[in-house]
C-alpha cells in the first residue's frame, strides 16, 4: 500500500486531506510538528496549540490512522525566527512562512515522513500539482480566492514529487461538505496572516523582546531629505504604511521606503508610492531550469496581493528583473514576488 | 492492529478471569454497599470478601487496606493525608522523598511545600537511582513527618532497598510510604516482612481493571482523608465503593501473587536477551537503572543524540509499541527529572527508551525486536542531527 504522511494541524483543510487520502486507499499517517514559541507562549502558537494538536489527534482517532507530533523547536528558531529577526535588521518586511515551509514543513517533516516509509508527504494547502512530462508543475488552486501557492513558490522536483495537495481541486464550501459527511471536526482557524510564533501578539512587540538592539531611533525624512519627523526604529515600518507616523504634514504621507545606512524612514504623497520595477534574489524555478528569454507572466508581490502583468526578465547573476505594465503600490523589500502564467507557478523570489 | 507490545510498565490488558469475575458487578449484583437491603448487603460482601484477599497478599489485616481509585490517589491520600495528621499531632513539618518519584509523589509533596507549609527534603539517589539508606538516615531529624520513597522506579526499574530504609525511619520513630505501584507486579509485597506504614497499589499494572487502587495503611497510622464525604472505607476515602473494579483488582493481585514466579521466570530472560543484545549491537548506547537490581520485565536505555520522542515514532511505525521516560506525546523533549537525578547529561538524557515486558511476551517478538531496533535507534540519530 502506498504510504503518506500528512501534516495535521487539527483544522478542517488537513482533516480532509487526511480523510481522502485514506478514501483513495492511501494507507494514512498523522503528522504535526511542535514548533517554537517564545517561552512562557507555548499555548498560543497559532499552529500548534495543546487544542490544536488534541483536534488532530480526535481526528486521526476517528479515522483510525497513526498520528505522531515531532519536535521541531530548535530548527524552527534556528532557521525561521533567525530570517525574521535577520530581515528586519535589514531594513526588509520578511516573510517567515516562506522558510517554514522550505526548510521545515518541506524539509525536516519531509525528510521525517521518508523515514517512517512514506512514498508521499501532503498538507492541506488549497494548491495543485500535475505532472507534464516528467516535471511536477505546481498550480494555483482550482479555489483561486483560497489559493495558497505564494507561500509553497519554493518548492523543487525532488519536493513536489513527493507532495500531495488533495484539497486543492475542492473549493471551500466543498471541504466543509466532506468533513461533515465524514464526521470530522469543521472549524477552521479564521486565516489570519499573523505568524504563528508571535501568538496573536504584534511583530513589533516581538521585535522589542527579541531584538531591541536593532530598534534605533532616527529621522522620517522626504525624498529631498526635509526631516518630518522621528522614528522609534526601521523595523516599525513597512512599505505603504500611512498610520502611526508621527509626522507634521498638511496632506497624508506614507512610508516610500526605508534607507538602513542612514537609518531613515523615507515617506511621500500616495502617487509616489508606485514602482515599476523590481528585482528579486533568492530565486526558485519549480522546473529547476533558469528560462533563457524574458516572458509575460502575471505577478503576486504579496500573499494577499492581486496579480498584476508583467514582464519577467531572468538575469545572468539568477536574480529576476520583473517590469510591471502599471505601477505597484507597496512593492516590499522581503516578500516574495511570484510569477504565474495562466494557473501555472513558474517561480519566484524575494524582493531586493 | 498488527503491534507488539512492549510497554507493560505502562499498563496491561485485563487478564479474562479478572474479567470474568467483575462482571456480576456491573448488571446482576449491582448493590450500593453501604445500602441496607439485600443488594446493598450483596455489594458489601464482594467488597469485603476483595479487601480479604488483598491483606492475604500484602500479609495485613483487612482493615488496613483503603480502596481508592487508582495508584496516584493512594500516594496523594498517603503522603496529604499523613503529613497533615502527623503535623496535628506533633508538629513535625518535613517530608523526606527521593528525587526520582513517580509525580503522584512529588507533585503531592510540592503542593503540601506550597500551600502547605510543609518543608520538603529531596534524597539524592546513586548513578543507578537508588536510595541509599544512610542517605535517609542523615536526612531525617524530629522534624520528619514522614518519608516517601518508591519500591521500584517506573523509569528505570531500579529497586530500591525499602526494607532497610523502613527499619532506618522506624528506628528515628517517623513514618514510612512506599509506592508500590510499579513493583506489585513481580516483586514481594509482604508489609509485615518488609516493615512498611503504608504502601500504595494501582490495579492496572498486573492485569486488573484502570480505575482502582488500594492503598495499606498500618493501623494505628495517623491519617485524615484527602477525600471528605460519607463514611466509606472507614471513613477515610468517602465516595461509593468501585464494586466491580475492586473485585477485579483483588482477583488479579490474587492471580499476581499466586503466578509471580511463573511470571518472573517467563520475562526475566527474555529481557536479559534485550539488554545484553541491545548493548552489544548499538552504539553509544547504555542501560539506565541499575544492572541486577531492577524489575525483571524492565529494560531502559540511553541513546546518545537521539531526539526519544522520535525514537518511539519510528518504533510504533515499524511495530513495536514501546516509551520513553523522557518525552510525552506532545513531542516536547526534555529529560525527566529522573535522567538528571542519575546524572545523565542532556545529550544523553533526551534519548531514553523504556522496554517492558509482559506475560503475553514472546521469544520470537523478542528476536524481531532486537533485529529491528539498531536500524531504528540510527535512522532517528540521523533525523535528530
Amino acid at each position: 500500500m502506498t504510504k503518506v504522511v500528512v501534516a495535521m494541524s487539527g483544522g478542517v483543510d488537513s482533516s480532509v486531506a487526511a480523510a481522502l487520502l485514506q478514501q483513495q486507499g492511501y494507507e494514512v499517517i498523522g503528522m504535526m510538528l511542535r514548533l517554537w514559541s517564545e517561552p512562557g507562549k507555548e499555548e498560543s502558537n497559532r499552529c500548534c496549540t495543546p487544542d490544536a494538536m488534541g483536534l488532530a489527534r480526535r481526528v486521526a482517532s476517528k479515522l483510525d490512522i497513526p498520528f505522531y507530533v515531532v519536535d521541531a523547536k530548535d530548527v524552527f528558531r534556528k532557521t525561521v525566527v533567525e530570517y525574521f529577526l535577520e530581515g528586519y535588521a535589514r531594513g526588509e518586511t520578511p516573510n517567515p512562512c516562506l522558510i517554514c515551509n522550505r526548510s521545515i514543513r518541506w524539509e525536516f517533516l519531509l525528510n521525517h515522513a521518508l523515514a517512517l516509509g512514506a512514498d508521499f508527504m501532503a498538507t492541506g494547502h488549497y494548491v495543485r500539482k500535475q505532472g507534464v512530462d516528467g516535471k511536477q508543475q505546481l498550480l494555483r488552486a482550482l479555489d483561486h480566492a483560497k489559493d495558497q501557492s505564494y507561500v509553497l513558490h519554493v518548492l523543487n522536483q525532488d519536493k513536489l514529487k513527493h507532495a500531495l495537495f488533495p484539497v486543492g481541486d475542492y473549493v471551500k464550501p466543498e471541504i466543509r461538505k466532506i468533513a461533515e459527511s465524514f464526521g470530522l471536526p469543521t472549524a477552521s482557524r479564521h486565516d489570519s496572516q499573523d505568524l504563528c510564533f508571535l501568538a496573536g501578539d504584534d511583530y513589533r512587540n516581538f521585535l522589542r523582546r527579541n531584538a531591541a538592539e536593532m530598534l534605533k531611533p532616527g529621522n522620517i525624512v522626504r525624498r529631498d531629505g526635509e526631516v518630518v519627523g522621528e522614528h522609534n526604529g526601521l523595523a516599525n515600518y513597512t512599505i505603504g504604511q500611512r498610520k502611526g507616523l508621527a509626522v507634521l504634514s498638511s496632506v497624508p504621507l506614507y512610508v516610500l521606503g526605508k534607507d538602513v545606512a542612514a537609518n531613515t524612514v523615507i515617506v511621500g504623497m500616495q502617487e509616489e508610492l508606485g514602482s515599476l520595477e523590481l528585482i528579486t534574489y533568492d530565486v526558485n524555478w519549480i522546473s529547476g531550469e533558469r528560462p533563457g528569454e524574458s516572458f509575460r507572466a502575471e505577478v503576486k508581490i504579496r500573499y494577499t496581493a492581486k496579480e498584476a502583468e508583467a514582464l519577467v526578465m531572468p538575469l545572468e547573476n539568477g536574480q529576476v528583473k520583473v517590469h510591471f505594465d502599471a505601477p505597484q503600490r507597496d512593492v516590499t523589500a522581503g516578500q516574495a514576488a511570484v510569477f504565474y502564467q495562466d494557473d501555472v507557478l513558474l517561480g519566484g523570489g524575494i524582493i531586493q | 492492529m498488527d503491534q507488539i507490545y512492549l510497554d507493560y510498565a505502562a499498563t496491561t490488558p485485563v487478564d479474562p478471569r479478572v474479567l470474568d469475575a467483575m462482571m456480576p458487578f456491573f448488571s446482576t449484583s449491582f448493590g450500593n454497599p453501604s445500602s441496607v437491603h439485600r443488594y446493598g448487603q450483596q455489594a458489601e460482601a464482594a467488597i469485603e470478601s476483595a479487601r480479604e484477599t488483598i491483606a492475604i497478599a500484602l500479609n495485613c489485616r483487612a482493615d488496613e487496606i483503603i480502596f481508592t481509585s487508582c495508584g496516584s490517589e493512594s500516594d496523594n491520600l498517603a503522603l496529604r493525608g499523613a503529613a497533615l495528621a502527623v503535623r496535628a499531632k506533633t508538629d513535625a513539618n518535613r517530608i523526606l522523598t527521593s528525587k526520582v518519584e513517580h509525580h503522584a509523589v512529588s507533585k503531592t509533596a510540592e503542593q503540601l511545600e506550597k500551600y502547605f507549609g510543609f518543608e520538603v527534603k529531596w534524597l539524592e539517589v546513586d548513578e543507578y537511582g537508588m536510595v541509599q539508606p544512610q542517605t535517609v538516615e542523615q536526612a531525617l531529624d524530629d522534624k520528619t513527618a514522614l518519608v516517601s520513597v518508591m519500591y521500584a522506579n517506573n523509569e528505570i526499574g531500579t529497586i530500591n532497598p525499602i526494607r532497610e530504609i523502613a527499619a532506618v525511619c522506624h528506628r528515628h520513630g517517623v513514618l514510612f510510604h512506599t509506592d508500590a505501584v510499579q513493583a506489585a507486579a513481580y516483586l514481594p509485597v509482604d508489609v509485615q516482612s518488609l516493615g512498611i506504614d503504608m504502601l500504595s497499589l494501582g490495579g492496572h499494572k498486573f492485569h486488573g481493571p484502570k480505575g482502582v487502587g488500594g492503598l495499606y495503611v498500618r493501623k494505628g497510622t495517623p491519617l485524615v482523608p484527602s477525600q471528605t464525604g460519607g463514611g466509606q472505607e472507614n471513613n477515610l476515602r468517602a465516595g461509593t465503593q468501585n464494586v466491580p473494579y475492586i473485585v477485579g483488582f483483588a482477583e488479579a493481585l490474587r492471580l499476581t501473587v499466586e503466578e509471580r514466579e511463573k511470571r518472573f521466570a517467563h520475562v526475566k530472560p527474555l529481557r536479559d536477551r534485550v539488554i545484553g543484545s541491545v548493548l552489544e549491537t548499538i552504539p553509544d548506547s547504555r542501560l539506565t537503572g541499575h544492572m541486577e537490581t531492577r524489575l525483571p520485565n524492565h529494560a531502559s536505555f540511553a541513546f546518545k543524540n537521539v531526539d526519544g520522542n522520535l525514537l518511539l515514532t519510528l518504533l510504533d511505525v515499524a511495530g513495536f509499541a514501546c516509551s520513553s521516560g523522557s518525552a510525552c506525546k506532545t513531542g516536547n523533549p526534555e529529560p525527566s527529572e529522573v535522567m538528571a537525578a542519575i546524572g545523565l547529561a542532556r545529550e544523553w538524557g533526551l534519548g531514553s527508551l523504556r522496554i517492558t515486558l509482559g506475560v503475553g511476551t514472546t521469544a520470537e517478538q523478542i528476536g524481531s525486536f532486537v533485529k529491528t531496533l539498531p536500524s531504528v535507534v540510527e535512522q532517528a540519530r540521523e533525523l535528530s542531527k
